[in-house]
């Protein structure tokens, strides 16, 4: 156990319902590093997360910044560890400001009103996810994307040197796709170690680690532009995946290696030109 | 953020609670007067402060601590169906009577040792019982849908038991019927001082857990993650839940609504977090019975209607309106 490590897991097994999900997983992630973790349905993906949170109880011994998880004092984890789950919210009563300021929950003396400080870090969440405008409107009144924007203010509103997230794109459009990747990067740059479950590859494949899974083993951790990382994530998709570069970046297309011969007479797409899309 | 809205609500419900308790002080069998309030004889006297103030801060706290047990149900289930009855506590009153008035009238050793206990005792430990013996069967608090299915499964069989009783001795279905309706008309100081304390008590419980609430409407695993120490709050607001509803079941009868459309009624008016809901709900459902008993005594006096009819009618019928405005949308 290095000092510059942020969490580290070392999991025998992790069973439900008489299930065994998880089995012989040894992860560790760095301070200052973003890793994604991919792989098929049912991998197991959301449930690691979980563990790592200590939201699911395991045989295992995970280490949040050099201190074993289950030691930690539930308000002091809540402030070194941020989570961040799927389809979390239901709390349409409250305003996008009052679920953010949740966040600071773990800041807060008992009974005592938000600090100035806690007002502070909620607005710099809420500027940051670009939902300071609606902080007055509840939650039951947002779209999904808007709604999403929101939960991850809330997560980053706790300022926490660990931040796990499970689909985090989740309904949003490509330009906060965008604006998330640049959160996630600036919080690495400030030392923040980032874990999120991602569907997206593309995204995913932007991250500084990547932990393939499948059938609830780790098959590969590590930098996304390897040979070996390819090999993993070509095994977990049923090399059913097309892995292209463009612009430095590795693509994941999905890839069908039987494609239908298109219908006699059926419409077939063309190129559009520069003149046709002038003229439309 | 909507801090200046619900301290509008706070600061109304506050002065309609003092204007319909005026009013209930000055409604009696004897109908609307406002000459005992200003003087009268020793028996008007008698009747104002030892009946109708009574009566109309025993009611109004009843209906504060139902109001309260509503709102701490729904957010602890995250259910806005659920009521304060939901752990089995009006089945286990009820039944608590209904051994207490067949005992009544079985020998006088048994009639001796009913009469010390008294109804409000019988339905308050029945409550009681009934919520521990829904805990016992749901292993705990730790799982909401096991908790549920054990307050349903208790609520049955402890209902079927008390219509057996009811049944078997005839003689005791006018006075069960009577505190099944629910009724304020047995509220006395000695009510007003068991009542107001719980009230307080509960109030302050459930306060100091509101921002648990709050965190809970994100799913369990958030709020643990934030740090919320859930089997403590579950534990400390379903106690909370059991006190208030056996405190006012026991003082008042199964009052029926109250608990279920106070928390509703106060949300088709402010979005908030859960402390203010607490509050509010709290004031909704005292100024509710309140005006409900006031109704009860006015409507066909000399004669009283039960309250807990009242308050069924007049609740219903506003939260009717609200949903036919599209102002209870979440009924979900």
């Amino acid at each position: 156990m290095t000092t510059n490590m942020a969490m580290s897991a070392a999991l025998q097994s992790l069973r439900l319902q008489d299930a065994e999900i998880l089995r012989d997983i040894e992860l560790a992630l760095p301070a200052a590093c973003w890793m994604a973790v991919v792989g098929p349905n049912g991998a197991g993906k959301s449930t690691l997360l979980r563990a790592l949170a200590g939201l699911l109880p395991a045989r295992a011994r995970i280490d949040l910044l050099g201190r074993e998880l289950q030691r930690w004092e539930p308000r002091a984890r809540a402030r070194a560890l941020a989570w961040l789950g799927q389809n979390e919210a239901s709390a349409d009563e409250l305003s996008a400001y009052e679920v953010v300021m949740l966040g600071r929950l773990p800041h807060q003396a008992w009974l005592a009103p938000p600090s100035a400080q806690d007002h502070e870090a909620v607005a710099r969440a809420m500027h940051r996810t670009q939902c300071w405008d609606w902080r007055e409107r509840p939650l039951a009144r947002l779209s999904g994307g808007e709604r999403q924007r929101v939960l991850l203010a809330r997560a980053l509103a706790v300022e926490a040197q660990v931040l796990l997230m499970d689909e985090p794109l989740a309904h949003l459009d490509p330009p906060h796709q965008a604006d998330w990747l640049q959160i996630v990067r600036e919080l690495a740059r400030q030392g923040v170690a980032v874990l999120s479950v991602l569907h997206e590859l593309n995204m995913a494949l932007q991250a500084d680690q990547l932990a393939v899974m499948q059938g609830g083993r780790l098959r590969h951790l590590g930098p996304p532009g390897t040979p070996a990382c390819h090999q993993a994530l070509q095994a977990a998709f049923e090399q059913r995946l097309h892995l292209v570069q463009l612009d430095g970046h590795w693509l994941a297309l999905p890839f069908d290696p039987a494609p239908r011969p298109p219908a006699e007479g059926g419409a077939q797409i063309l190129p559009l030109r520069g003149s046709q899309r002038a003229t439309r | 953020m909507n801090a200046t809205k619900p301290l509008h609500l706070l600061l109304g419900l506050l002065l309609l609670s003092c204007a319909l308790s005026l009013l209930g002080v000055a409604v009696g069998s004897t109908g609307f007067s406002l000459e005992m309030l200003q003087g009268g004889d020793a028996v008007q006297q008698q009747i104002l402060w030892q009946i109708r103030f009574p009566r109309s801060a025993g009611a109004w706290a009843a209906g504060a601590l139902l109001g309260l047990a509503g709102a701490v149900a729904q957010g602890l289930f995250r259910n806005p169906l659920a009521d304060p009855y939901l752990l089995g506590a009006s089945a286990g009153a009820g039944l608590g009577v209904a051994v207490l008035l067949v005992l009544l009238g079985l020998s006088p050793a048994t009639a001796a040792w009913s009469m010390k206990l008294g109804l409000t005792g019988a339905a308050f430990l029945g409550a009681v019982a009934a919520v521990l013996l829904t805990l016992t069967l749901a292993r705990g608090v730790q799982q909401t849908m096991r908790l549920l299915l054990a307050g349903v499964i208790v609520g049955v069989v402890l209902g079927s038991a008390t219509a057996l009783l009811t049944i078997m001795t005839p003689d005791i279905m006018r006075p069960m019927q009577a505190f099944m309706l629910g009724t304020t008309g047995f509220l006395s100081w000695a009510s007003v001082w068991i009542l107001l304390p719980v009230l307080l008590g509960c109030l302050l419980v459930a306060l100091g857990a509101s921002r648990a609430l709050d965190a809970l409407t994100l799913g369990e695993a958030t709020a643990r993650s934030l740090g919320v120490r859930l089997p403590l709050v579950r534990l400390s607001l379903i106690a909370t839940l059991a006190l208030a509803t056996g405190a006012a079941v026991a003082q008042a009868g199964l009052i029926a609504f109250v608990g279920l459309v106070a928390p509703h009624l106060v949300r088709s008016r402010t979005h908030s977090t859960h402390g203010w809901l607490l509050l509010l709900s709290a004031l909704t459902g005292g100024a509710l019975l309140l005006a409900a008993d006031i109704a009860a005594r006015w409507l066909i006096a000399p004669q009283e209607l039960p309250v807990g009819v009242v308050t069924s009618m007049l609740g219903g019928a506003y939260l009717l309106l609200l949903m036919h405005r599209g102002k209870v949308g979440e009924l979900k």
